[in-house]
């Protein structure tokens, strides 16, 4: 059931490395002025960093510029930026409840998602741990695990609305059953990996059952489990969208449809864009607390 | 004198994935208060499991292992464990990495400032002071390995193990941490138990030197006693003839009479 979804800290320290020469230099180039002139900037290296992410992006917009030259129906690039302009100048604007600012929409998004994936996390981690520790446990769950994870998230809503009575709770519900399960699984995996040396260390100290979790298994297991809170995240954001076309209320997925039943399909663009955007702020998030709590194996 | 571990007739049987794997056999081995012994022999012989045995994190499949009058049954900090590769946790200080130790030890019985202090001077004790608030990834391998050392000896445990403790050290760190240890043991009159593959460590640091046989059912072939005088300097023994015979015999064991055997034969 482990491997899956399971990136090493190991990885995670390669990703570290990779990020790490621009702040580094930094620090170099501080102390310098006061001895000699400042050293030139690298101006081929920002280039090359700069370059190629600004030529991708460029390209998808010239040819959808291209596409849409003559389409009535499409949008182009210039109309969805003015309209973005026009949407974002006002976001928290509210004319009841199927009529609010995009930033409104986002907030309810997030706020569901917080709510799913936080319940996820308080179900999940601990139920982690308890599998990773105990062979019998992980025996008994693994096979239940192997078969609800593949399960498309949208499958268990009507299961939510069944037992919840509400749309609210029951996209919340999705969030939790889709989004726990990274959290499990990767949790479970760092604790069986945690190095037999470390607890040998244990045994012979004779420490306390705290002293062995507070000090050995959970800095141990933290950066697996951020692996797997990272996964989480990421799926509860996917799931969200979904979910919200489906049951409505305030929220960015539901705010997609609504415009779609408009036929307004600039702000589906938008929409598109907003998504991609909060998504990738979310990982980013994560993966700088991930990194401050990955320790540098000897 | 009543010996202070006394293991007899222990056996140890690994149940594998392809059987029974018979590690050690008929092992008898007293060990004298503040005597400092090694165990050699090639790889694979069990020095490694006999001295996990000792220490209680693996229990023998029957005879018995006794230490100070009590039965080893587990684990515990009168049985300091020096590990082949340091074991320090990587997210702790090397304060903390000791203070770990030195709490569990004696944290019912001192006061915080006298605990400090306890880790502190473990830390002296193997000149470790200046990097006592880095943690394990900023200092070098031998520096880990004293601070492993200084871990151990915090605890001021009845008897200090050391499973291979500098095998993964270079020949000049190893001979500096060699000539350390004999000057803190000179000082403590610790019981030590050390298992090597080194033979001028062995002769170098031991009273006496358990060489095994080979595995499997591996069990102790012979027993030398070096009887150097102490404190031992290890440029003046190069040229000791006591030295160089007892050198010469464990040599003869671990090669002429009990050379690597192949798989085949065994």
């Amino acid at each position: 059931m482990v491997s899956a979804v399971f990136h090493s800290p190991l990885g995670s320290t390669t990703e570290k490395n990779q990020a790490q020469p621009i702040p580094k230099a930094e620090p170099g180039k501080q102390p310098a002025p006061a001895k000699a002139p400042r050293q030139p900037i690298d101006w081929r290296g920002v280039w090359l960093k700069v370059l190629p992410p600004v030529i991708g992006i460029a390209l998808v917009v010239g040819i959808w510029a291209l596409l849409t030259m003559k389409s009535t129906s499409f949008p182009t690039p210039a109309a969805t930026f003015t309209e973005a302009v026009k949407v974002f100048s006002d976001p928290f604007y509210s004319k009841g409840p199927n009529d609010q600012g995009i930033g409104w929409n986002i907030l309810f998004s997030l706020e569901r998602v917080a709510v799913g994936f936080g319940l996820a996390a308080l179900v999940g981690i601990p139920m982690g741990f308890m599998i990773g520790r105990f062979t019998f446990l992980n025996n008994m769950v693994s096979p239940l695990i192997s078969l609800l994870r593949p399960v498309s998230p949208l499958a268990w809503l009507p299961i939510g609305l069944l037992v919840f009575k509400a749309a609210n709770p029951a996209a919340i519900w999705t969030i939790f059953i889709c989004s726990i399960w990274p959290m499990i699984i990767n949790t479970a995996v760092g604790v069986q990996r945690v190095p037999s040396d470390y607890l040998n260390v244990a045994r012979v100290l004779n420490l306390s059952e705290w002293k062995v979790i507070t000090k050995i298994l959970f800095p141990a297991v933290l950066p697996y489990m951020l692996t797997g809170v990272r996964l989480s995240v990421g799926t509860a954001w996917l799931v969200i969208v979904a979910a919200e076309m489906l049951t409505g209320g305030v929220g960015i997925g539901f705010w997609v449809w609504d415009e779609w039943n408009n036929l307004n399909v600039t702000h589906i663009l938008i929409a598109i864009f907003v998504i991609g955007i909060v998504g990738l702020l979310l990982e980013w998030a994560l993966i700088s607390i991930a990194k401050r709590f990955t320790y540098d194996e000897v | 004198m009543k010996s202070f571990i006394e293991v007899q007739n222990a056996e140890m049987v690994f149940n594998t994935k392809k059987g029974q794997f018979h590690a050690l056999r008929e092992i008898n081995l007293k060990v004298e208060k503040g005597e400092f012994v090694t165990l050699i022999g090639h790889s694979g012989c069990g020095k490694s499991t006999l001295l996990n045995l000792i220490a209680g994190l693996t229990l023998p499949s029957s005879g018995a292992l006794i230490c100070d009058n009590r039965e080893i049954a587990a684990p515990g900090p009168e049985r300091a464990v020096v590990f082949q590769n340091h074991s320090l946790l990587p997210w702790l200080t090397c304060f903390e990495n000791v203070h770990l130790a030195v709490e569990r030890v004696f944290g019912n019985s001192d006061t915080k400032a006298r605990l400090k202090e306890r880790t502190l001077a473990a830390l002296e004790l193997v000149n470790m002071s200046h990097a006592a608030y880095k943690r394990p990834h900023e200092i070098s391998g031998g520096m880990k390995q004293r601070v492993g050392i200084a871990r151990a000896l915090a605890m001021e445990p009845k008897v200090l193990l050391m499973d291979e403790p500098f095998g993964a050290l270079d020949a000049l760190t190893r001979a500096h941490l060699q000539d350390e240890l004999l000057k803190i043991v000179g000082r403590t009159h610790s019981t030590v138990v050390m298992v090597t593959h080194d033979v001028d460590e062995a002769v170098l640091l031991s009273d006496r030197i358990v060489m095994m046989t080979n595995g499997p059912a591996a069990t102790i072939g012979e027993i030398l006693s070096v009887e150097l005088a102490r404190p031992r300097n290890r440029v003046d023994l190069a040229e000791d003839t006591r030295y160089v015979h007892y050198r010469k015999e464990v040599l003869d064991f671990l090669y002429t009479r009990h050379g690597h055997v192949e798989k085949a034969a065994a």
